[in-house]
């Protein structure tokens, strides 16, 4: 019995899946959301070729390869353990409980919260919800809004709302404390945001990204940067303002801004008001990785992968037998990615199954990873390189320390 | 139902769905099959889904993708159930969840 279960319909999940029916394995396919695609489902953006990537269009072309190749789908469940029992993994979800000899964890990312004043009003959402509310459902999340947090995540949603009509009143900064710190901070907030430089028409932020390359650059950049902000697409950006309180009586009614110095310090007196309706909170995406925890595979925190990683090899292997993992849930990067690397646990898994002469396609497809993370349109974190290079290390020094022990 | 996005310049007409009535707090509303049970309920402006255990304060949809589990309801009787990840059906029943009596409180007020 060659079967395999695969928790997560996004990017990762659908390929791996598609990749292990090809070679003729039974696929089970279990996902807790109404439709499959994941997070891809919410992606609208224009590609520099002038095609526009959508989500939607991509998460039904894989689903509709899935069934058509005999892979079974469990939408609307929810795994909720999962544990091993002589030699076979048992998934318990709020259906039933399913066995099987591999197990695939592609549950991608979640998004971190920016506790601010205020933050559980009602209207209060993540940049995420309002996404998929956008783009999936169809339903703006409220007529005119406000984003606090600056990154690549919420520079992107800023035009996709846009785009549906919705009206932004600015993106603006957290007020600096001891959980924003990093996302409070102009210079560092800038460092990441000129990353998605290319992706903005405006002529002051692409001008920007060549001219401060270096620190002393991002210094003179943050001390300049207009007080009123700069715009892209259209949407004020406010590397100098902080979002201080969300108000409100039993649902949002508006913000408190304040302006702020290139440290992140508020100016005193300098609070006005803005009213919205909703607001999104962007505080970044990070692994979900808790199932793959119950099983007992060890964890590192890699910073530039957005958080706590399972470990695992090139071949997307964990060091528990029969576990795999692919996707958000082994760092933060595109639906490309993603999709490249449940390519790999794909054939990995078919591997693992007893098939020969997958060698070849599997050392291609490891590459097709390097090759699509190296022309990756939206890059989340900079040096992504490098934190995959990590846990590539932290992966050899785990069997050679078990080596020694043995 | 002026929150819904109808002519979007990329993604077009949304699909045509059949309408379905449900309740919500005893009062009637609409919206579309098998859409999810938060998004229908933002398309008639309903924000505050139900009221904190302990607090009584309002809360509503925050992640939109069944991981923060603030936006849970009750429908057709069972408690505890995520608005985000559920199709809404015909005459789905849906109530808040309020707040709780809660004796935890009192060692907490005597030991400050």
């Amino acid at each position: 019995m060659n079967n395999v279960i695969i928790i997560g319909s996004g990017p990762a999940g659908l390929t791996a899946a598609i990749t292990c029916a090809q070679k003729g394995l039974e696929v089970y396919v279990i996902d807790e959301y109404m439709k499959p695609g994941g997070r891809l489902l919410g992606q609208l953006y224009e590609q520099p070729d002038g095609t526009w990537w959508n989500g939607i269009n991509e998460s039904n072309k894989l689903f509709q390869q899935a069934v058509d190749l005999g892979i079974q789908f469990y939408l609307e469940t929810a795994v909720f353990n999962i544990e091993k029992k002589d030699n076979r993994w048992k998934v318990y979800t709020d259906k039933e409980t399913f066995q099987t000899t591999n197990l695939l964890l592609a549950t991608g990312a979640a998004e971190a919260p920016v506790p601010i004043p205020g933050w559980t009003l009602p209207g209060v959402m993540s940049v995420g919800a309002a996404q998929v509310m956008t783009n999936v459902h169809r339903v703006k999340p409220g007529n005119r809004g406000i984003i606090i947090g600056i990154n690549v995540l919420s520079s992107a949603i800023a035009m996709e709302l846009k785009l549906a009509g919705v009206d932004i009143a600015c993106l603006a900064l957290p007020k600096n404390n001891q959980i924003t710190h990093e996302s409070a901070h102009p210079k560092k907030v800038l460092d990441s945001l000129l990353h998605v430089a290319h992706m903005a028409p405006s002529s002051f932020v692409k001008l920007g990204s060549k001219l401060m390359k270096n620190n002393f650059m991002k210094e003179l950049g943050v001390t300049f940067f207009p007080r009123n902000g700069v715009k892209m697409w259209d949407i004020p950006i406010q590397l100098k303002k902080a979002v201080i309180e969300i108000y409100g009586e039993q649902e949002v009614a508006g913000v408190t801004i304040a302006s702020i110095s290139s440290k992140g310090e508020v100016i005193e007196g300098s609070e006005e008001n803005i009213a919205v309706d909703f607001v999104c909170i962007a505080g970044g995406l990070y692994p979900l990785g808790e199932l793959a925890a119950l099983t007992g595979c060890p964890f590192h925190y890699i910073e530039e992968l957005g958080g706590y990683v399972p470990l695992h090899n090139e071949q997307m292997e964990t060091p528990v037998e029969g576990l795999f993992v692919a996707g958000n849930i082994t760092g933060i990067e595109g639906a490309k990615v993603a999709a490249a690397q449940g390519r790999v646990a794909g054939l990995s898994i078919a591997e693992r199954t007893g098939q020969h002469q997958l060698e070849e396609e599997l050392k291609d497809a490891i590459k097709q990873v390097a090759d699509t993370r190296k022309n990756a349109y939206i890059q989340f974190h900079p040096e992504v390189e490098s934190g995959r290079r990590t846990v590539q290390m932290e992966w050899e020094e785990y069997w050679s320390k078990r080596e020694q022990i043995i | 139902m002026k929150l819904r996005v109808t002519n979007h310049p990329i993604l077009g007409n949304p699909e045509k769905k059949k309408a379905v009535t449900f309740t919500f707090n005893d009062k009637q509303y609409t919206g579309y099959e098998d859409e999810s049970l938060a998004a229908a309920l933002l398309a008639n402006e309903i924000r505050t889904l139900r009221h904190h255990e302990e607090s009584g304060s309002p809360r509503g949809i925050y992640c939109n993708i069944g991981h923060c589990f603030e936006c849970r309801v009750s429908i057709n009787g069972k408690q505890g159930v995520r608005a985000c990840l559920t199709p809404l059906k015909e005459n789905m029943i849906v109530e808040s969840h309020g707040k709780l009596p809660t004796p935890v409180r009192d060692w907490r007020s005597s030991d400050e």
